[in-house]
């Protein structure tokens, strides 16, 4: 049960953090499909400063912290400039960002490692600690402050009021002198940001290996459907966090689990399961959902 | 000298293939009503969006108070003390009222939001200047005549003194206009200086000092309005002397050919019904206007007898065959041709070229496809013939793409389209929005020539000119009800009114009347 | 009228070009940045030029070469190349066609995984024929294809998404079943991959040129280059000739026009992604009936990279159907190219950077083409006043 506790925050901050995100962007105006991406190289430059600055515990988590997050921030940068700048379809530069971080993330690894494997090992301890018998990591109490945060911008700040309205209805915050493409750039960077962390928090805690080829496995795409259930609000996008969590934990104590264990189901029955459950939440959820009203749609100053 | 408070002078504005304002002048003295006269195209909402900062000008200069001022962008005009109701309000409709009148211009301490000034400074301007608005409604959940409300209210929150009304009457009723005039008396006698856009010749006698017209990207003039007729106006802004009244044959009214009964249609993200109850008939040779203010089930009414959308209950007939549950393509067939409201979303395929938009409500007969094939020198010959009979004017004939194409010639075509089908019944969505004079005058003759023809026409238009010249009934719509029927030649655009904005309903009224 | 098709034709192929230049001289740099590393690493002096040479010759020439780069009359690496080449024409159309109606099949790769399925159940339980298996894969695939467009047709849901999430539903589902715990029926323990083909039912393999004579297009390359190249033309024709392909396109330029014109877009979102399904199914089919390898389920977080490549190739392509033959020998070629650099100091996967830069680059084809487009015009009236 502890286990399945454990797991089950650990998804759930990662799912939580990168689904804000994907919240700051969309609010904003721009899809962003690349959080798959921007998970990936969040995850592998925290990675690279987690195992090569020498540092003190302490410090070796709030740096290669950052250094996710920065990383994540200006690689979403590319997502923004296509988008913003060059009025590109964003779902297909998102696309591109989710292979091209790939590869260069298997690139990096396997020069990294000098051999033709794309993996890197690490410490993980830094980042971990315990509550009695429950292994906890940092991630955690960081998700939580930043859904805090998070709330606390969108909602009660004049930077929160004015990303919303570039999201829906950018012609009406330009005619208030509103800078539209500067709404949207912090958008993306603020999911670049969170993103980033978020592939950190994926990676680091779990394992103290990790094989690049894999990326982050689907959790930024799974992010998105967060997202979506979460109806692009902090509080509902926590929620929806857990629930999913809850389904990807399972994979991970199935062989630990008694009743489970008897049912002796291949390992990946149960990483489909948060997927399929994913499409039903979806399939029941799409059709009142709304998203934010001016997404996808490139903002033009100059159009007639 | 100086008695100007804002100096356009010599403004040019360029875009690619249209020169929008070629040497455009414009003075406004302060504390007057100035009136910007002109078709659509005429180039008004790009020389005030010149003034208002969202474009720059290619050639000319603006001055406030006598001095060189450059806008770069809506920040700049407001600190100058412009403002704008733009025709297409700019109002975020998720986010409260208050909201939307302190976007861009919040109070806050250390970037958090302070609304508690602001609220009760909104207040007390609403209470000054009798423009009743609740600070907490979402502007999707208010009226029209609300909305609008708000967008002066931004203005006024802003302290501005230079108000620019974009076609602000266009989606009023004749009391609201009433209103909104009276208004925009009250703030000119305050000092504040108004520029007054509208295409609207009654308007501009009832309330505008002065007016300056344009045609096509021109300035023709600026004229005392003290001194001049309509007529004068009408023809600086045409070019030529129009008259509009289409004249009207009297036809003996044949068959019902629709029938619709208790059509109700469901709200898309509220609970409200979008269209209640809507029962009627329209009968070959007569033309039956549905008139409403916007946004009072007249799209959903449309969507629904055409089967874009489900309806919740309801019957239709079209020539006595029950046609309720049918597609849309059955009851194209079975007879409804339909120019639709928003030509570039429904009515064409804007990346297609002409002739296979020409074909687009049948290109599925046989006489332009076999075995699935398309014959595309059928469909050549079908498109060069609409072309010639219907006047479509295009860059490079049939394989033009559609996007590329004039408004006008935009509406030309699905007019030629849906015409040429010869079905019984047109239905007619806004055919004249966004069209110049001339453009009008020949929708209006195509839409009389197929009453005339014996067909039946059902024309939906928030044009009240429009309702009364062209139909032979009107039924007024509000809140998705049909509150009244009256015939054109005994009532008036005032009656209308009343209707339109919910404040009378037949039935109701009539028994109190008698009492 | 012939003349501004003809150049509007022109300014595509011009900018898909242009994206492909921008791409190599990326992939050149990141190959520059890694000799530099290498030879930094390695302690002993070197110079610029050194570095530049390597890049070149090590990584970069090959990476141009393709095929070509090895020995002998005939290359393998050209056989491989083709071997590849009909896979990706058919993920390319895959995901062009679904862009003409307006649809992002993201999920080709999914709907490939799946379609290898169908062909290796086929092939090495059922023993079918090789034309049959072939089917069974479009089936499969067709199936995959459906799901997406059936969520976005009935339930609203973005076919992006779908897709996504159905691509490791799919892979999952066909790794557990392929692998079946180390004793599936398919599943060669010792290689750890599934059985190849012309081990247990050689009637399944696609027959190859040999006795003709045609010696490029021998394995693992088959007459499925052959049959890719027909399909392709066969979609050129639906979608410029027939009323299907006229309401397939009416959909993908405007949703609500089409429904406006009776087209019924339900069913037509359906269709077009089933069909993209299939073609993705058929292209996995031709490769694993190929023998060109062979399947691993135990790579089971990894979705197959072929499925990505479609996007690339389609975009480069305009959606063109024709033109998907052109850019997936091209991206066929790089990639190829990619297996020759030196493993040692370039990996393979940079030729998956050229790609995804592609990718991105296509991602505002369209600005590449106004520019182009500008710029010509600008030659022929002689420059703007």
């Amino acid at each position: 049960m502890l286990l399945l506790v454990k797991y089950t925050l650990l998804y759930m901050v990662v799912l939580m953090m990168v689904a804000l995100g994907g919240m700051f962007s969309e609010r904003s105006g721009i899809i962003n499909i690349a959080l798959e991406g921007i998970m990936v190289i969040g995850g592998l430059v925290g990675v690279l400063a987690a195992k090569f600055l020498a540092l003190t515990p302490v410090w070796t988590v709030v740096i290669s912290i950052l250094a996710a997050g920065l990383a994540g921030m200006i690689y979403a940068l590319l997502l923004g400039y296509a988008s913003v700048h060059l009025k590109a379809d964003q779902t297909i530069g998102g696309t591109a960002l989710n292979i091209l971080a790939t590869a260069i993330a298997m690139v990096i690894a396997k020069r990294v490692n000098g051999t033709q494997a794309p993996k890197l090992d690490y410490v993980n301890a830094p980042f971990l600690f315990s509550i009695g018998d429950l292994e906890l990591n940092v991630f955690i109490p960081l998700g939580i402050v930043l859904l805090l945060i998070s709330y606390v911008i969108l909602y009660k700040t004049r930077l929160g009021l004015r990303l919303r309205s570039c999201g829906e209805h950018p012609q009406a915050a330009a005619s208030v002198g509103i800078n539209v493409y500067k709404m949207r750039y912090i958008g993306v960077m603020a999911s670049g940001f969170l993103g980033g962390i978020g592939g950190l928090a994926y990676i680091i805690p779990a394992v103290s290996i990790w094989n690049f080829e894999q990326g982050v496995t689907g959790m930024g795409f799974l992010a998105l459907a967060v997202m979506i259930f979460g109806q692009w609000k902090p509080f509902r996008i926590f929620f929806a966090a857990i629930f999913f969590s809850l389904f990807r934990a399972m994979a991970n104590i199935a062989d630990s689990f008694p009743i489970l264990k008897e049912l002796n189901w291949p390992k990946e029955i149960y990483n489909m399961m948060p997927f399929i459950a994913s499409m039903i939440v979806l399939a029941f959820s799409s059709k009142k959902s709304r998203a934010p009203k001016a997404e996808g749609i490139p903002y033009d100053t100059g159009a007639r | 000298m100086n008695d100007y408070v804002i100096e356009m002078l010599h403004i040019d504005k360029v875009f690619p293939g249209i020169k929008a304002n070629d040497d455009i002048t414009l003075q406004l003295r302060k504390g007057e009503i100035h009136a910007l006269l002109g078709e659509n195209g005429a180039g008004k909402s790009t020389l005030m969006s010149v003034l208002f900062g969202m474009y720059q000008p290619d050639g000319g200069e603006i001055r406030k108070d006598g001095k060189k001022v450059e806008i770069h962008n809506p920040n700049d005009a407001n600190a100058l003390g412009i403002g704008m109701v733009h025709q297409h309000f700019k109002l975020v409709e998720v986010f409260s009222v208050l909201d939307n009148i302190i976007l861009g211009a919040e109070d806050v301490k250390m970037g958090m939001l302070k609304k508690k000034k602001a609220r009760e400074k909104v207040v007390a301007l609403s209470e000054n200047y009798g423009l009743r608005v609740d600070p907490d409604a979402l502007i999707e959940d208010i009226s029209v005549g609300m909305q609008q409300r708000v967008e002066i209210l931004k203005m006024l929150y802003r302290d501005n003194d230079i108000l620019i009304f974009d076609e602000p009457t266009a989606v009023l009723t004749p009391q609201e206009i009433e209103e909104l005039l009276q208004i925009m008396r009250n703030f000119a006698a305050e000092g504040k200086s108004i520029l007054f856009i509208t295409h609207k010749l009654n308007e501009i006698m009832a309330v505008a000092d002065r007016c300056t017209v344009l045609r096509k990207g021109k300035c023709m003039g600026t004229v005392e309005v003290q001194n001049t007729t309509k007529e004068e106006l009408s023809r600086m802004m045409v070019g030529r002397d129009v008259s509009m009244t289409v004249e009207k044959k009297d036809i003996a009214v044949g068959s019902v050919v629709l029938e619709v009964r208790d059509i109700t249609v469901p709200g898309k993200f509220k609970k409200k019904d979008a269209v209640k109850n809507v029962s009627f008939e329209v009968r070959a040779g007569e033309i039956v206007c549905l008139a409403g203010i916007e946004g009072n089930g007249q799209t959903e009414f449309v969507a629904a007898l055409t089967g874009l959308e489900a309806m919740s209950r309801g019957r239709i007939r079209l020539n006595g065959q029950d046609i309720t549950n049918a597609s849309v393509r059955a009851r194209a067939r079975a007879g409804i041709s339909h120019i639709p409201e928003d030509r570039h979303k429904h009515g064409l395929v804007l990346d297609y070229s002409l002739e296979d938009n020409l074909v687009l409500q049948r290109y599925w007969e046989p006489a332009f496809q076999e075995g699935g094939f398309i014959k595309k020198g059928e469909v050549r010959r079908y498109a060069e013939k609409l072309i010639d009979e219907y006047d479509i004017r295009s860059g490079q004939g049939a394989v033009t793409v559609a996007r590329s194409m004039s408004g006008g010639n935009q509406q030309k075509a699905i007019i030629a389209r849906e015409v040429d089908r010869n079905c019984d019944l047109l239905v007619a969505v806004q055919p004249t929005r966004g069209l110049d004079v001339g453009a009008i005058e020949n929708v209006h003759r195509q839409i009389e020539a197929v009453k005339n023809n014996r067909k039946a026409v059902l024309l939906v238009s928030l044009e009240l000119d429009e309702v009364m010249s062209l139909s032979d009934r009107i039924l007024v719509m509000y809140e998705g009800e049909i509150v009244g029927e009256f015939d054109p030649k005994t009532t008036t655009v005032q009656e209308l009114g009343l209707y339109m904005a919910g404040a009378r309903r037949q039935g109701e009224e009539d028994v109190f009347d008698e009492e | 009228m012939k003349n501004n098709k003809l150049r509007s034709v022109a300014v595509t192929i011009l900018s898909a070009l242009l994206c492909v230049v921008i791409g190599l001289v990326i992939g050149f740099a990141v190959l520059v940045g890694l000799s530099y590393a290498s030879r930094s690493g390695s302690g002993a002096p070197f110079t610029f030029a050194d570095v530049i040479n390597d890049a070149y010759t090590k990584g970069f020439q090959r990476v141009l070469m393709g095929g070509w780069y090895g020995s002998g009359r005939v290359p393998r690496g050209i056989r491989s190349e083709l071997a590849q080449a009909a896979p990706l024409i058919m993920t390319g159309l895959s995901v062009a066609f679904a862009f003409k109606t307006g649809l992002f099949n993201i999920g080709a790769a999914g709907q490939y995984a799946v379609g290898a399925f169908g062909a290796l159940v086929c092939a090495l339980v059922l023993k079918l024929p090789w034309y049959l298996c072939l089917i069974a894969a479009a089936v499969f695939g067709a199936l995959w294809g459906a799901i997406p467009g059936i969520f976005k047709a009935y339930f609203n849901v973005n076919e992006v998404i779908t897709a996504i999430m159905f691509n490791w539903i799919g892979l999952y589902g066909v790794n557990t079943i392929l692998y079946g715990g180390g004793h599936g029926v398919m599943f060669n323990e010792k290689t750890s991959k599934t059985w190849a083909v012309a081990a247990k039912s050689s009637g399944s393999l696609i027959p190859d040129l040999k006795d003709l004579g045609a010696n490029y297009i021998v394995r693992p390359a088959t007459v499925g280059i052959f049959i890719a190249i027909l399909i392709a033309v066969a979609l050129w024709v639906i979608l410029n000739k027939t009323t299907f392909g006229y309401e397939l396109k009416a959909c993908g330029f405007s949703k609500s026009a089409a429904k406006y014109a009776g087209i019924n877009e339900k069913k037509n979102i359906i269709l077009s992604m089933t069909i993209s399904g299939a073609l993705a199914g058929i292209g996995a089919g031709m490769y694993y009936l190929s023998d060109a390898a062979q399947w691993e389920p135990m790579v089971s977080t990894v979705l197959p990279a072929f499925g990505f490549d479609g996007i690339s190739v389609a975009l480069l392509a305009s959606s063109h159907p024709l033109g998907t033959i052109l850019s997936a020998l091209f991206i066929s070629h790089i990639s190829t190219g990619g297996g020759f650099m030196d493993a040692m100091i370039f990996p393979p996967e940079i030729a998956d950077v050229i790609s995804g830069v592609i990718i991105y680059l296509c991602a505002f084809m369209m600005l590449f083409k106004n520019k182009i487009a500008r710029l010509l015009s600008r030659k022929e009236k002689g420059g703007l006043h």
